[in-house]
């Protein structure tokens, strides 16, 4: 069964229920013998479930492929597959996908607020050979998505 | 009370959200085979391209305004659409998804909710999430939850896309705004009809007197006006199951020769045949349909159609190619440019009640394994796999999709690329 808010206010959160999957009773196969019973019959069978474990909304994730080597101190290389959460709102010092004049590019964020409005957005590498990039009004600029993981291949 | 979700210029909308800097471009996308426009920005309305319309005769529009045109990306769009819909039904736990754009929540379980309130916050999380962005309407019947949906679109601004139609006055109000033909369920023909007796807004349908409306419409026209009037006539359905299905397509080339229809026709039969056994229906009728190309003037025009019967009501691909190819046989005729053909499938039944004719032989049982493995492959591997010999084995008539989008969230290989 999963369960999820379906609305929510300052006071109120209300929950929707969706049967998912059914229920299931493990059966133990241990027939019935006499002598020792094995031990790990005592611990049903888990398993881990990826999805649930990096995807925080599944509607909302998608998946970006990275290049370049701007953000190599944060140990994010070229050719990375990169989880994107679209519906996180964007916190000062997420790492995000942001679109800036025709490009999607994965910095750093800062967001200097004044008196709880933005003043300034300002996109920073991990890698000492690159420069911030400071994000003016006259920049074509949305910022997309969240990364929450990334994935790099070793082999 | 009811709440019509739906997203604004859906396919446009769907390619924006990889690619941002279309946001305030006109873009059109064309149907199969880039033949018709089958949406539209909001910019590419202003322009005056009219829905439908075949491509090549506003080629001078597109370029001089640079409208930015794609091939329909139906994997992309289907993606995103299965994504805004499971997000919808979180705000509601019955909802009917009425197209891939559009659903239909019943919020008659939320008491003591601020229902703008729940509705923007799908909105928002919608748009955030996913990119899409929605107009939500909210009202006492799906009838007035469609022409609020109309209100909250055309005034975004003020209502921030979402409207909520609760009181008698905003009732009023809103139908003495809507034009007879935006409301829902009137087709061309009466919207025609009425605007000659100059009834030409909802609110004054609402005050024709009854003998009048059941003379017009009948008991269909009865429900309409008590669903104007605020009282519920509808229920939420599930998705009924298709009564015809229908595979057509434009050609890119023209053709004369038999050969290449035959082939066409025998894959058409075989794509409508998938679909009968996806939904569990067997079909009694089928129909062929070939035309010639109505833009050439110079061209002689041909448009036969012609109908089988089948034995027995069939879903096998083997048993529809043969029908469809017996229905071309009857209606080709040599010397004519061919630049489009159709199959049609109708009558369709359950599968489980099919009734066999006595007299021919049924092969159902014979075919149903067959069919039942030949889906299992296709789909695993994602592509047409297994076909029948009669169907073109080299893809050589592939789709026109010159303009194709990337499938950005459905292929690995597809995905967007982040500079770093």
């Amino acid at each position: 069964m999963k369960s999820g808010s379906i609305h929510k206010n300052k006071t109120l959160e209300i929950f929707s229920f969706e049967i998912t999957h059914k229920k299931q009773i493990s059966f133990v196969d241990d027939g019935v013998k006499a002598g020792f019973p094995s031990p790990a019959s005592d611990f049903p069978m888990q398993k881990i479930d990826l999805n649930e474990e990096l995807v925080r909304d599944p509607e909302t994730t998608f998946l970006a492929r990275v290049n370049g080597d701007s953000m190599k101190d944060l140990r994010i290389f070229d050719g990375d597959l990169i989880i994107v959460d679209k519906a996180l709102e964007p916190q000062n010092g997420n790492i995000a996908v942001c679109f800036i004049d025709g490009d999607f590019t994965l910095k750093r964020l800062k967001i200097v607020k004044e008196k709880g409005l933005i003043r300034e957005i300002i996109l920073l590498p991990e890698n000492k050979e690159y420069k911030p990039i400071y994000v003016t009004p006259e920049n074509d600029f949305i910022i997309w998505g969240i990364l929450t993981y990334n994935i790099i291949k070793f082999i | 009370m009811y709440a019509l979700v739906d997203c604004n210029n859906f396919y446009a909308s769907c390619e924006r959200v990889f690619n941002p800097s279309l946001r305030n471009v006109p873009i059109c996308i064309l149907s199969n085979n880039d033949g018709c426009v089958i949406s539209r920005s909001d910019e590419a309305k202003k322009l005056g391209i009219p829905m439908g319309v075949p491509a090549f005769q506003v080629d001078k529009l597109f370029k001089n305004h640079q409208v930015k045109i794609f091939s329909a990306n139906f994997i992309l769009y289907g993606d995103l659409s299965h994504r805004v819909m499971n997000i919808v039904k979180r705000y509601s736990s019955q909802v009917e998804i009425y197209s891939i754009d559009e659903a239909f929540l019943n919020l008659k379980g939320l008491k003591n909710i601020n229902l703008e309130e729940h509705c923007l916050s799908m909105r928002n999380y919608i748009f955030k999430g996913v990119g899409i962005p929605v107009s939500i309407g909210i009202a006492p019947t799906q009838t007035l939850a469609k022409a609020a949906n109309l209100i909250a679109k055309k005034y975004s601004v003020q209502t921030k896309s979402v409207y909520l139609m609760d009181t008698p006055e905003k009732i009023e109000k809103a139908l003495k705004w809507l034009n007879i033909e935006d409301i829902w369920g009137i087709g061309r023909r009466l919207n025609k009809r009425f605007s000659t007796m100059g009834i030409r807004k909802a609110w004054d349908l609402v005050n024709m007197p009854d003998t009048f409306i059941r003379k017009e419409m009948g008991i269909i026209g009865i429900r309409m006006i008590n669903e104007l009037k605020g009282i519920p006539q509808l229920e939420l359905s599930p998705p009924s199951k298709k009564k015809t299905i229908a595979t057509t397509r434009t050609f890119d080339i023209m053709t004369e020769d038999l050969a290449p229809l035959k082939e066409r026709v025998t894959t058409f039969a075989v794509k409508c045949s998938e679909r009968l056994r996806k939904q569990q229906s067997c079909c009694n009728y089928i129909t062929v349909f070939l035309h010639t190309n109505f833009f050439r003037g110079d061209h002689t025009q041909y448009h036969p159609s012609y109908t089988i019967t089948l034995p027995n009501p069939h879903n096998s691909a083997i048993e529809l190619s043969k029908y469809a190819q017996k229905a071309l046989d009857v209606i080709y005729k040599k010397g004519y440019l061919y630049k489009k053909a159709g199959v049609i499938v109708s009558g369709l039944i359950p599968e489980q009640t099919r009734q066999i004719s006595l007299f021919d032989e049924d092969n159902y049982m014979k075919h149903a394994p067959l069919m039942e493995t030949i889906d299992k492959i296709n789909k695993k591997l994602h592509c047409d796999k297994i076909k029948l010999a009669s169907q073109d084995i080299k893809r050589t008539w592939k789709m026109k999709q010159n303009l194709l989008s990337q499938h950005y969230s459905t292929n690995i290989n597809q995905i967007i690329r982040v500079k770093i």
